[in-house]
């Protein structure tokens, strides 16, 4: 039998040589890689995948299921409106409170989930990584991407309190799929930074719900920030989440006050933190298979 | 043009070791050698490989490894464990990065390190065609394509719309096999997946990767299976200790490996305590390839004592194919032996019809006939055996040939010549 194959494979092998093949030449990388967005865009149906997985995992085998989508940012709005809209009387740019909070809370709740199961989405794969070649990207971006069906639940929630507070969209609702967006890029920026950084180091794990707890408050949910002074107001768009919040009070609900140079601070920083993380996970990306 | 599918010069691989005790790095590690790290920097300015950490500490999985593989080739990777085998499939399948050297493959790569990757016990079958099917690399179009094919091959018809988490583990193994049984590319690399599932499901998975040979894929089919090598692949690359050692026809290539791994002509155990009867001492004293050729050994039993046992030789070949058993006592219960108490020593010679030349393994073990077996010796005994050249042979018989162990007599009787004119053609016409 052996003797067979060896002429099969002979033969067989003559009539392939024909076509040209690709060739890859793999050998040890040095110093900074570049990002092959290219080669991601060539897998762009395997992050499909595993963005349509993870969306039809999520809330398998939960008893109220696609309902978490919608509880999280609600009770938060809950409470908020209760303590800070209630007793501690803050101001809220002449929309009713619990609109004023959810409309921050939306996106919030988006940008929070997605950063903290992006951080953890490389761990959680392991059995991926070290079994079959992809683009590591492919990971995180997938698990912050399946976010946006939550995203969309919970926006219709949104649009159900605007209804019952008969508050009219304002104009400029287009905008709103920019700051999408930014949150997007913020929460992917924020998550390859720190799923790069958990392969090696654990301790992202528990830095990751602090984080969380402590830009809650760092971003003007509970409050609006125009209860800081002019220069310091566009110095608050450092964080790109104080320009998404803003921007949905502003293109949804028509808050009086644009937030230009504040977005632009925020736009710019989004940028940075979601470039070096792109850069720095790519960097670490040749160890994860042997770390993680 | 050339017809290389993989060219291998000089890949290396270098773990560090220790590298699993402090596997997860916590951040205050980190935090501590940034503080120190001056210090470092001054030292590793002045020694040459400061930077590249302690050669000690260092372990190279994978070292100057060359190799190369024509398309179309079926090339069996097989070592022993840790020899380095699946950190190359690793490294060829872009998993991880090599340290030194440099791979080159021509044409699309479709690694199977392990069946069902990715796979979600929470999705329907269906649904993890399509997942699994998009991790090992295929597009969705082809998916579509495969997909009866698929689900027939795994035999799940009925349980295509059932979460996997229900399977069984066949029918999880089956359909994972599956789907990576249908990939098409032209470079496939393999490990270990054969050893899923039933008997017949193994025969069926044998027969694809047989079909896949024959579609003129190159396969590269890292086992510990010798008998799958040595039947699926014409070549195979034998690793020792991160390196090639040989490489070549894989008959070559699995005894190589096999008689890297034998233990010797001696084994020596320690009684149990309970009392049963032990195999204290096996030792290879005599093989003999005269006209008859006859293996003696020594073994020596240990225990309480026990009624009416046999004594039972198996001999098999390196890859563990059984060729022969001799007893007293098994099948002739009239001869069993009653056991002594305490320390019995035995001297046993088996004869053995001809055979190839070729390295052989004896397992000894003593037993209830039919009813227990009291204790099995089977630690790799090994002998050589190389026949005497009988009269009239020009050559022997080698088990490297893959012809099997036993050289059988072959009579032939030649049919007298029949006289011309006796209308012969007619007669093998109507055979015919």
């Amino acid at each position: 039998m052996t003797d067979s194959l060896h002429q099969l494979a002979g033969s067989a092998a003559g009539s392939q040589s024909a076509r040209a093949l690709p060739v890859l030449i793999i050998e040890p990388s040095r110093g900074w890689v570049s990002l092959k967005l290219k080669e991601l865009w060539e897998y762009r149906e395997l992050l499909y995948f595993l963005t349509w997985r993870d969306i039809k995992v999520r809330y398998k085998q939960t008893a109220l299921g696609a309902a978490w989508a919608i509880i999280q940012p609600l009770f938060t709005m809950l409470v908020f409106s209760l303590f800070f809209g209630k007793l501690a009387k803050m101001p809220s740019e002449g929309i009713p409170y619990p609109l004023f909070s959810l409309a921050a809370l939306v996106p919030w709740t988006f940008f929070a989930n997605g950063l903290t199961q992006s951080a953890n989405s490389l761990v959680g794969s392991s059995n991926l990584i070290t079994k079959v070649y992809f683009p590591r990207l492919a990971i995180p971006i997938s698990t912050v991407l399946s976010g946006v069906v939550d995203f969309f639940f919970a926006f219709l929630v949104l649009v159900a309190m605007m209804l019952y507070y008969r508050v009219m969209p304002a104009a400029n609702t287009p905008w709103l799929a920019a700051f999408l967006l930014l949150a997007l890029a913020t929460s992917l920026g924020v998550g390859l930074w720190l799923s790069a950084l958990n392969v090696e180091y654990r301790d992202v794990r528990y830095v990751v719900p602090f984080l969380v707890q402590f830009w809650l408050f760092a971003t003007p949910i509970a409050y609006p920030s125009t209860l800081l002074p002019e220069p310091w107001r566009t110095l608050y768009g450092l964080n790109p989440m104080a320009g998404v919040v803003e921007g949905f009070r502003w293109a949804l609900l028509g808050a009086k006050t644009r937030p230009g140079p504040m977005l632009a601070v925020s736009s710019f920083a989004a940028l940075v933190i979601l470039v070096t993380g792109a850069y720095y996970f790519r960097r670490m990306e040749k160890t994860f298979a042997d770390v993680v | 043009m050339s017809d290389i599918a993989i060219r291998v010069e000089g890949l290396g691989k270098r773990y560090r070791i220790g590298a699993r005790r402090e596997r997860y790095r916590s951040l205050r590690d980190t935090i501590a050698d940034a503080a120190r790290w001056p210090i470092r920097a001054t030292q590793s300015l002045f020694s040459r490989n400061g930077g590249n950490g302690n050669e000690e500490n260092t372990f190279w999985a994978l070292k100057d490894v060359s190799f190369e593989v024509q398309r179309g080739e079926v090339v069996g990777v097989i070592g022993r464990n840790g020899a380095g085998k699946s950190t190359l499939l690793k490294i060829l399948s872009r998993i991880t990065e090599p340290t030194t050297g440099r791979a080159e493959i021509h044409g699309r790569v479709g690694s199977l390190l392990e069946v069902g990757t990715g796979f979600h016990p929470e999705l329907t079958g269906r649904e993890n065609i399509y997942l699994n099917g998009a991790i090992l690399g295929m597009k969705k179009r082809e998916i579509d394509c495969k997909f009866d094919e698929i689900v027939a091959f795994a035999e799940v018809e009925k349980f295509i719309d059932t979460m996997v988490k229900y399977y069984s583990s066949g029918m999880y193994l089956r359909l994972a096999f599956a789907v990576a049984a249908h990939l098409e590319p032209e470079i496939l690399l393999v490990d270990e997946v054969l050893a899923v599932g039933d008997a017949a499901f193994q025969k069926k998975c044998l027969g694809k990767m047989r079909d896949v040979s024959r579609e003129g894929r190159t396969v590269l089919f890292v086992s510990h299976n010798m008998a799958a090598v040595q039947a699926l692949c014409p070549k195979a690359i034998l690793l020792y200790q991160g390196a090639v050692k040989f490489g070549g026809s894989s008959v070559e290539a699995v005894t190589m490996n096999l008689s890297s791994d034998r233990q010797g002509t001696y084994l020596q155990r320690n009684a149990r305590p309970d009392g049963t009867p032990t195999i204290t001492l096996l030792e290879l004293t005599r093989v003999e390839c005269t006209d008859e050729t006859k293996v003696q050994f020594r073994m020596q039993n240990q225990g309480s004592g026990a009624a009416r046992c046999s004594i039972e030789v198996k001999i098999s070949d390196l890859i563990g194919a059984p060729i022969g058993f001799a007893s007293v006592g098994l099948l002739d219960p009239l001869s069993a032996l009653d056991l002594r108490a305490g320390c019995e020593e035995f001297l046993c010679g088996v004869k053995l019809p001809r055979m190839a030349r070729g390295i052989y393994r004896l397992t000894v073990q003593v037993a209830k006939p039919m009813v227990q077996v009291l204790d099995s010796a089977s630690e790799g005994i090994c002998f050589d055996l190389d026949p005497r050249l009988p009269s009239g042979y020009q050559r022997v018989l080698e088990s490297q040939w893959g012809y099997g162990a036993l050289e059988l007599p072959l009579d032939i009787d030649r049919a007298p010549v029949e006289s011309p004119g006796k209308e012969p053609t007619a007669l093998s016409l109507r055979e015919l």
